[in-house]
């Protein structure tokens, strides 16, 4: 049953009060988000929202329409700023499943390793974005500066730190550079330091505590009715994840655990982060491991529909000469068809939904985006709530522009 | 009609079998084409039933294929945390009238996706409580998801509006 917007019971209004509307946003310096809400006010409190999103609206699904195959995957990279792997992971793995193609072991790994980076990245910019805007500035530099070592590393492995359309269509771009098992164990190293720094001046934070215990609290009967994942479900106590659901990748072959919370409220959505970092980077290390352990190998499927001839006989012979001009200008024909495919992003469940109608151009692509769907039910949070909760629980439902309003 | 050895789908076909008008699994991905006057009762009852269970409305999206009849297609993506399996079920929508019943009153989470479907693709939620624009603005013309909507064509909205 959906649930009407009204004040919650034991609510009292002062008397003799008119109600304000405070219009906050599509830019203001304390959301890092571009979105715009239009606040009911009972003096400090929260009496309704009404959140309009669509500022970043771009048509991805148009312009993904009008491309090849190929072409879509830099617009999946512009979802998320934080964690581009991920999107570029799940739109392949949806158009694969189409083609009904299975990558290399080695290609696996590394996605898996590439995502779990891109998690982190993600997780390590809410937790100190909402630092900041709490005006704390030294945990969100922190932060950053781990994100920072981060995106040094996306950059060792696919010349991008932002932006990196790394994953391919049955494959990634090209293997991991030579040295780069040692530098990821350096970086490893040190974001866990990092954050154990931000842990000793935040998690016991008087200030810090005092702000997110008990606000934003939901009930997890209502997140499932609004079809809420990721961290958000998982800090009030459902261990609903896509990775240990239906495993893609390879994560039923590593070992990492689901944290989950109890009460529901901002306080306990940052633990689960906190703790789902340093899962992240205990997933980075096996797989690290992993990838010593199997030794070199191709990191792209062989099949001639996706892939690219070696350009020793692109230059020398006339068949793959003409089978490179195609793939590029054409890319693969992907079989007639509808996909869904469902990855677990940083946010929340990131679902590529497909269609094909045999053609070098897709027929639809849908990206079903956890910003979007989690904001949903921002204003059951925070009804009754004061206005200054509003700040500590949009950082934590983390809604990011480029996504949501895709 | 088969039921490719998915649950949910033969409770489909076992207890509504008659609202179904065709299914597949392609790429194992169970899908029903159902009665778009029935959706709302094929949806109260997949969510319900104990054997389907499905609590999540993960994703509600349309498609226009402007040769078919009907043209469009409202595409239902449902997960069970329970049973941990998913279903996805379709509706074919005329061009005239273009509409379909809501089911925001099932999931809450069916609003804003439903509130988008109209915004892209112009199709009536009928039932809805709020049926807005969401992505785009309310002065917009046409719905840019459909296939006749040129991707060239522009329609800024220039200036301070008061």
């Amino acid at each position: 049953m959906a649930q009407e917007l009204l004040p919650p019971e034991g609510f009292e209004r002062d008397l003799h009060a008119e109600h304000q509307v405070l219009n906050m946003g599509p830019s203001h310096p304390a959301t890092h988000g571009t979105v715009k809400f239009l606040i009911e006010l009972d003096g400090e409190n929260i009496i309704d929202i009404d959140i309009q999103v669509g500022y970043l609206h771009r048509g991805f699904e148009k312009e993904c329409e009008s491309g090849t195959w190929y072409q879509a995957i830099p617009y999946t990279d512009r979802l998320n700023y934080n964690s581009a792997i991920l999107a570029n992971t799940g739109y392949c793995l949806a158009v694969e499943k189409l083609l009904g193609l299975e990558t290399p072991e080695r290609c696996q790994w590394i996605r898996t390793m590439a995502c779990e980076i891109s998690r982190l990245s993600d997780h390590l910019t809410r937790c100190g974005a909402a630092c900041l805007e709490m005006q704390a500035m030294t945990p969100f530099l922190y932060g950053i500066e781990a994100r920072e070592m981060i995106w040094d590393l996306q950059e060792m492995m696919c010349g991008a730190r932002v932006t990196t359309n790394f994953v391919r269509i049955g494959g990634v771009k090209h293997d991991l550079p030579a040295d780069f098992g040692a530098r990821c164990r350096d970086t490893v190293a040190k974001v866990r330091g990092l954050l154990k720094d931000f842990d000793d001046i935040v998690t016991q934070n008087r200030i810090f505590v005092d702000r997110l215990r008990g606000t934003g609290a939901i009930p997890k009967e209502l997140l499932i009715q609004y079809a809420v994942t990721g961290p958000l479900l998982r800090a009030a106590g459902v261990p609903l994840d896509v990775r240990k659901d239906e495993p893609y990748l390879k994560y039923a072959e590593v070992d990492f655990d689901v944290p989950i919370g109890e009460d529901g409220d901002n306080y306990d959505r940052y633990l689960v982060c906190v703790e789902e970092m340093h899962q992240s980077l205990r997933i980075v290390e096996q797989c690290l491991e992993k990838l010593e352990a199997i030794g070199p190998g191709p990191v792209n499927v062989d099949d001639p529909r996706v892939r690219w001839p070696a350009k020793g006989r692109v230059f020398n012979k006339m068949e793959e000469l003409i089978q490179q001009f195609k793939a590029v200008t054409e890319g693969p024909m992907v079989p007639a068809g509808e996909a869904y495919q469902a990855i677990e992003s940083a946010n929340g469940e990131l679902g590529f939904y497909v269609v094909s109608d045999g053609g070098a151009v897709p027929c639809k692509v849908r990206c079903r985006p956890p910003s979007f769907i989690n904001l949903q039910p921002m204003p059951h949070m925070l009804r009754g709530a004061l206005l200054a909760d509003l700040i500590p629980t949009f950082d934590f439902i983390n809604m990011i522009g480029g996504e949501c309003d895709r | 009609m088969d039921d490719f050895g998915s649950t949910p789908l033969r409770a489909l076909l076992g207890r509504m079998g008659d609202a179904v008008r065709e299914t597949h699994a392609h790429r194992g991905d169970a899908t029903a084409t159902v009665d778009p006057h029935r959706i709302v009762d094929v949806m109260r009852f997949l969510r319900d039933d104990d054997t389907t269970r499905f609590e999540m409305l993960t994703d509600l999206t349309a498609a226009d294929y402007p040769t078919r009849d009907p043209r469009f297609e409202v595409i239902y993506h449902l997960y069970s945390i329970h049973h941990n399996h998913r279903l996805r079920i379709k509706a074919g929508v005329p061009e005239m009238p273009c509409q379909i019943e809501s089911i925001a009153e099932l999931w809450a989470s069916a609003n804003w996706m439903e509130r988008e479907v109209w915004d892209l693709y112009g199709i009536r939620f009928r039932n809805h409580p709020d049926l807005r624009r969401i992505l785009l603005y309310e002065e917009f013309e046409g719905h840019p998801l459909r296939k006749d909507y040129a991707k060239e064509h522009r329609q800024p909205l220039l200036g301070p509006r008061n």
